[in-house]
């Protein structure tokens, strides 16, 4: 359970980070009759829907940690015949990695007001993210056509299960990157997309980030 | 659809304006309208698992009486009444309910900052329950492997439901669980981004804080449900061996191999313990709020209650093992755990404290909310004292089954956040309807409920000790039960059967009160907090007029000095009230 337990040390840091310079040594019954200026208090000037993607960020994270923590203990038992290493697995890491990469230059073109630069970075990195869906898909292929079946050995389990959960939050991302990319076909104003193109890199980043935690966790054991 | 922003701010959100009766009652983004649903199926849930705590207590009582309970139903009724009362009615109750309709009200927002989703949280947490409901009409029935469903067999045949009956637990909680984290990500968002003009954190009243606190704890503890549930349906439906070790069923070796059942537990407590939490902490902010109205007194220590609401938020979530001493954990493990759970209890008494502290001195109303709000002083104070006996590892092991545990878990988190659920409806129905609930019947529900839990829960303590354990259909001929342990196990179910029958009453009261309650008027408990403060009641769509209220002062201000009333609502600038006040801590 050291994984989720790190990552909660980690959750505890910022929240007393953030509560600490926010007067909860204060004694508010001493301060009658004053408007205090709650603006200050509010977590900077973050739009909500942007605290409610990384707040939901921090619940995705708690999942892939649990699972992480019940891989580790997991493996500890005889019974665990770790899987060979799946060189496809590289490539598919490539295009998650480009996908990103157009997310971000997607999110500088929203910045720069370019809404011929948003239309083609977000339809490229629509496209790369199906890629490596389809990329995963042919992975699992490939096991299955070499005998690493689901019940055969938890090893295979675990990665059928962690895939699968990353592959499904990618698939999510995905409807609203074709919302987003909808909006932006029928003409909606850069300023007015501008939010979901940025919400949806953090988005990808977060996902690739959390790929690339799990291909290490894969290789290193 | 129109949306329309109503200008008296420039970041002020914009509204969903509901037009016909179906957007405004039924597929509502109104958050005081997705309370009362919340509210209304978690009641009516509640009742089912009420009527199954009847039908545990009636084989209890009079075993080898009932025909139509057989021991497997016995173990589905034990099951689905856990289930139901510590997730779809506790939960939902405390944080779809409550948590819905005061977060926006008290901190004096227009609604949730994200209606839509406030809107499906509901939805999806209705179809969470019809799906466990659905569980009772499969071939099967439901499950029966106790509401913890420990593998390996939860999911083996001859256990109740272990077809579809666990399949429809598993896939219900996960729902419910979706259901959760779009609520909470709204009701986390909503306090930190939505508060109104000068309601700074230290002006939250206690009941925010420990709502926050409560869905903070609940987005990151749900995900350990999440995670074992998915794990099980794997291993019951592809055959996966992530739980289940090698084992022989019905005298056949079956496929599964070196998985661990202990994985599970460990899992499933870490969801399992800071859930007390989640149901404990809505119930520690609204009785504080109840005691400190109702007593005309500025809450006793407001700064440690908040600091005690965090640490205690904090540390549940490194005691998940002390429900494990009996797996065969390392002592030193144990002792870690023993040494958490004794912990906790600090800044728990500190609560406990200064809610008595509180009351001492004060001009104590004994109106039906503080009536329910001191019976939760009593039955928590009894509930955490055996949590102490149990907390340790030596004196856990032998009572761990027996019905010392029944006991304590149901004083503690059973009984006390009920006795706040009730107070709090009956405190904040005014506000709902417009009327008040019936007095008379009030007193009567507390009166039987308080001295019934009593009845009930204290017996299963000498019961215990005795040695009798839990989770027996029937004890038939055994030689350390003595005959008298039977009488006890009938005087429990009687007691069990009138405090069912009470709460009928109270259901009863809430709808008749509905059109006969006295009106209300907008704040009949003559209170400081926002809420109170509305322009109509019950507020309307959007809550307040053309202006959002502005926060002059906390939300204590009872009985001081000077004043000319013995409260001061949080929206009264400060000049009315004279200098060289004394809240007894500092001047």
């Amino acid at each position: 359970m050291s994984v989720i337990l790190a990552f909660l040390a980690v959750v505890a840091s910022v929240v007393i980070w953030w509560l600490l310079p926010q007067g909860i040594k204060s004694k508010p019954w001493l301060e009658q009759g004053v408007i205090e200026d709650v603006d200050s208090e509010r977590v900077g000037s973050i739009p909500p829907a942007k605290l409610g993607l990384w707040l939901f960020l921090a619940v995705v994270t708690s999942v892939f940690a649990l699972f992480v923590s019940a891989y580790s203990i997991r493996m500890e038992l005889t019974d665990w015949q770790p899987l060979p290493d799946p060189t496809f697995l590289w490539l598919n890491t490539g295009i998650l990695i480009l996908s990103s990469i157009t997310f971000q230059r997607a999110r500088t073109a929203a910045r720069n007001d370019s809404i011929d630069g948003i239309k083609s970075s977000l339809i490229l990195a629509g496209l790369f993210t199906f890629a490596f869906l389809i990329g995963q898909l042919w992975v699992w292929q490939q096991l299955n056509a070499s005998g690493y079946f689901m019940a055969s050995n938890p090893a295979n389990a675990f990665f059928y299960l962690l895939t699968a959960l990353h592959g499904l939050h990618l698939l999510g991302g995905l409807w609203v990157w074709g919302r987003t990319t909808t909006r932006v076909w029928e003409g909606t104003k850069v300023s007015e997309v501008r939010l979901s193109v940025e919400l949806c890199t953090v988005y990808w980043h977060f996902l690739l980030l959390v790929w690339l935690a799990l291909f290490g966790l894969l290789l290193s054991t | 659809m129109a949306y329309v922003a109503i200008a008296d701010r420039d970041h002020e959100q914009e509204l969903h304006h509901p037009h016909s009766f179906v957007t405004k009652y039924i597929w509502s983004q109104d958050h005081k309208v997705i309370a009362i649903q919340y509210g209304i199926t978690a009641l009516a849930i509640g009742l089912v698992a009420l009527v199954l705590s009847g039908l545990i207590r009636l084989q209890l009582g009079w075993p080898d009486t009932f025909s139509f309970i057989a021991p497997y139903n016995y173990y589905q009724f034990i099951t689905m009444h856990g289930m139901i009362m510590v997730i779809y009615l506790l939960t939902a109750l405390f944080l779809g309910g409550f948590g819905n309709y005061l977060i926006p009200l008290m901190l004096g927002a227009r609604d949730m900052v994200f209606p839509y989703m406030n809107m499906l949280s509901y939805w999806v947490y209705l179809f969470a329950v019809l799906v466990l409901v659905a569980s009772f009409f499969v071939p099967g029935g439901p499950t029966g492997a106790g509401w913890t469903l420990y593998p390996p067999q939860a999911i083996l045949a001859g256990t109740p439901g272990a077809d579809w009956g666990i399949m429809l637990m598993l896939i219900s909680l996960a729902f419910f669980i979706i259901a959760f984290t779009m609520g909470g990500l709204n009701y986390v968002t909503t306090v930190l981004q939505a508060r109104t003009r000068g309601m700074t954190l230290m002006r939250m009243p206690l009941s925010i804080w420990a709502i926050f606190t409560a869905t903070v704890l609940g987005l990151l503890a749900f995900p350990a449900l999440f995670v074992s549930a998915v794990m099980m349906s794997l291993d019951k439906l592809l055959g996966t061996s992530f739980f289940m070790p090698a084992i022989l069923s019905l005298g056949e070796q079956l496929e599964y191999g070196g998985g661990s059942p202990v994985l599970f537990q460990h899992l499933f407590w870490f969801f399992g313990h800071p859930e007390v939490y989640i149901v404990g902490l809505p119930a520690f902010g609204l009785v504080s709020d109840l005691l400190s109205t109702h007593a005309r007194k500025n809450i006793f220590g407001y700064r440690m209650m908040v600091w005690a609401i965090l640490a205690i938020g904090g540390i549940s979530f490194v005691v998940w093992a002390h429900h494990m001493y009996v797996s065969g954990m390392n002592p030193y493990f144990g002792f870690f755990f023993a040494t958490t759970t004794l912990i906790i209890a600090i800044p728990t008494a500190i609560k406990v404290y200064n809610w008595i502290l509180t009351l001492w001195k004060g001009n104590i109303n004994l109106t039906v909310p503080m009536l329910f709000a001191i019976g939760f002083i009593f039955t928590f104070v009894h509930g955490g004292l055996t949590g102490l006996f149990l907390g340790n590892v030596s004196v856990d092991v032998p009572l761990s089954d027996t019905y010392f545990v029944v006991g304590h878990f149901h004083m503690v988190m059973g009984v006390s956040p009920i006795m706040v659920v009730f107070g709090a409806i009956y405190h904040w129905y005014p506000k709902i309807t417009g009327r008040m609930l019936n007095d008379a019947m009030g007193k009567f529900h507390f009166w039987v409920t308080f001295l019934g839990t009593y009845a009930i829960y204290l017996p299963m303590h000498y019961l215990g000790i005795l040695g009798v354990p839990r989770r027996y259909f029937a004890y038939g001929d055994t030689e350390f039960i003595p005959e008298s342990a039977m009488w006890v196990n009938t005087s429990i179910s009687v007691a069990a059967l009138i405090v069912g029958a009470v709460q009928l009453m109270f259901l009863f009261n809430l709808i008749w009160s509905l059109r006969n309650g006295k009106e209300s008027g907008s704040n009949p408990w003559r209170a400081t907090t926002l809420e109170w403060q509305t322009p109509q009641t019950p507020p309307v769509h959007g809550n307040w007029g053309p202006e959002l209220p502005a926060v002059y002062r906390w939300a204590y201000d009872y009985s001081v000095p000077g004043a000319p009333e013995d409260f001061v609502p949080q929206t009264e600038p400060g000049d009315t009230v004279p200098a060289g006040r004394d809240h007894g801590t500092e001047s």
